[in-house]
């Protein structure tokens, strides 16, 4: 298993493309908003935290096609299907290594970002550590909504219509973490929903990828 | 004599075939007589004015929209443990009702919202839970359209519809810690003091009991359509071999 994640965060650095993308996605975003909403301080510090979310979201859904498709176009897939790994502990390491290359940057990018929104002094705690417990299971969501369109010659925009619902509560719970932590209130509720989330995720979701995978490769 | 027998496509044809034009007709009468003494024979409540009879197509309409959703949620379960294809097929027929239903739950309430609220749209918990519920509606739709095999498409949606009903539900109660709401409590529990009047609550009740066979009567009807469509397909197959 750490053979494949190795190799999975080998070909996202190497291959090109994937990697990075997401992240400059995420700039951008938080560029365009304020070009979109004018620069008032005070507007941009009270939707830094939902804007900041969603560049997250987005730009972790960019590349969720990118988890099983190379692997079932080349084959390889089948390969690890039938590997004595089990395939739930395939889509988990698989949505390890998206998050490590997507997720993980974007946490670690925020706070700047954070400071092109304008966001409040006391956020940017917060928000690393929202972004921290919370983009786990947007990497896992993903790769179940990836597995699910694997075997589709256009996946890309079904998968966003599936997955971006399945996002909401992630989103609700996370962005509220921020808003409260910036306007200076207790977050523990929501953090700990948002926590409770995504270790509902971890550990239910790769069997459900595991399962739309072996459908797929039917 | 048990449930199961109705797996048989064969049987379920002649069952919904017999049953059919009941379950229509009854939806029919229910809806008529409860839409017809909600509308013209219930009095004018005095806080709301006459706009408050649209009640009776928007809570049938919106209990519906959710049900229907429970219903696609077993009848996935039911492919998915015993390959029942009548099981795959019914969920599939029920989903544009449902979504149909859930379209028709949000107008009827932006309808009933600007008299009332002085807006069509607030961001309220229950609005917004019933906005998410048609996406996970459209996605499931979508994932069906898109996949070509029939039994891979079956199993792939029913996955879809376990995980989105844990999070169409999660989504639920995220709203509610999200913002605080306009919309009415439950008026209509039965073990509740403070229920709308029985003048109210009778047509409404009829309604309710309409819109259910309306909905039975639909997903048996778009359940026979797909298993004709899947018999032929089977015919025209046959015939390219031979």
């Amino acid at each position: 298993m750490i053979g494949l994640l190795i190799r999975d965060l080998r070909l996202a650095v190497r291959a090109g493309g994937g990697f990075g993308l997401g992240l400059a996605f995420f700039l951008l975003v938080a560029v365009i908003v304020p070009l979109g909403v004018g620069p008032e301080a005070a507007t941009l510090a009270k939707i830094a935290p939902g804007i900041l979310w969603v560049g997250a979201l987005l730009s972790c859904l960019l590349s969720l096609d990118r988890i099983f498709a190379l692997d079932f176009e080349d084959g390889s897939l089948d390969l690890l299907a039938t590997s004595p790994i089990p395939l739930e502990g395939v889509a988990a390491v698989k949505a390890l290594a998206h998050w490590l290359v997507t997720g993980l940057p974007l946490v670690a990018v925020s706070p700047v970002l954070g400071l092109l929104l304008n966001l409040p002094g006391p956020g940017y705690l917060w928000l690393v550590l929202a972004l921290a417990l919370g983009t786990p299971a947007l990497s896992v969501i993903g790769a179940f909504g990836a597995a699910l369109t694997v075997g589709l010659k256009r996946g890309g925009l079904l998968m966003s219509l599936l997955v971006l619902p399945l996002y909401i509560p992630t989103l609700i719970f996370g962005a509220e973490v921020v808003k409260r932590g910036a306007a200076g209130l207790s977050v523990g509720t929501p953090l700990a929903l948002l926590a409770g989330i995504t270790a509902g995720s971890l550990a239910l979701l790769p069997f459900a990828a595991a399962a739309a995978i072996r459908v797929n490769l039917r | 004599m048990s449930i199961w027998e109705y797996a048989n496509p064969k049987r379920f044809m002649q069952t919904s075939g017999l049953l059919l034009p009941w379950v229509s007709g009854v939806a029919a009468l229910c809806l008529m007589a409860g839409l017809v003494w909600g509308f013209f024979f219930t009095p004018v409540a005095d806080k709301f004015g006459a706009t408050v009879k649209i009640i009776y197509l928007h809570v049938p309409a919106a209990m519906m929209a959710t049900s229907a959703w429970a219903m696609m949620l077993v009848t996935s379960l039911i492919w998915l443990v015993r390959r029942h294809h009548v099981s795959a097929l019914s969920a599939k027929a029920a989903a544009p009702v449902g979504l149909v239903f859930t379209v028709i739950g949000l107008i009827t309430g932006a309808i009933w919202g600007q008299p009332m609220w002085g807006t069509w749209w607030a961001w309220d918990p229950r609005l917004t839970a019933f906005l998410i519920l048609s996406l996970f509606y459209l996605g499931y739709i979508a994932l069906w359209a898109a996949v070509e095999n029939p039994d891979t498409a079956a199993d792939l949606t029913s996955v879809l519809c376990i995980v989105g009903s844990v999070f169409a539900f999660l989504s639920r109660y995220a709203v509610l810690f999200w913002n605080q709401g306009l919309h009415q409590g439950a008026t209509l529990s039965l073990d509740k003091e403070e229920n709308i009047s029985d003048v109210y609550w009778f047509p409404l009740l009829l309604c309710i009991a309409g819109f259910v066979l309306l909905f039975v009567a639909l997903v048996l009807l778009r359940t026979r359509t797909e298993i004709r469509a899947r018999r032929l397909a089977a015919l025209m197959a046959r015939e390219r071999l031979a």
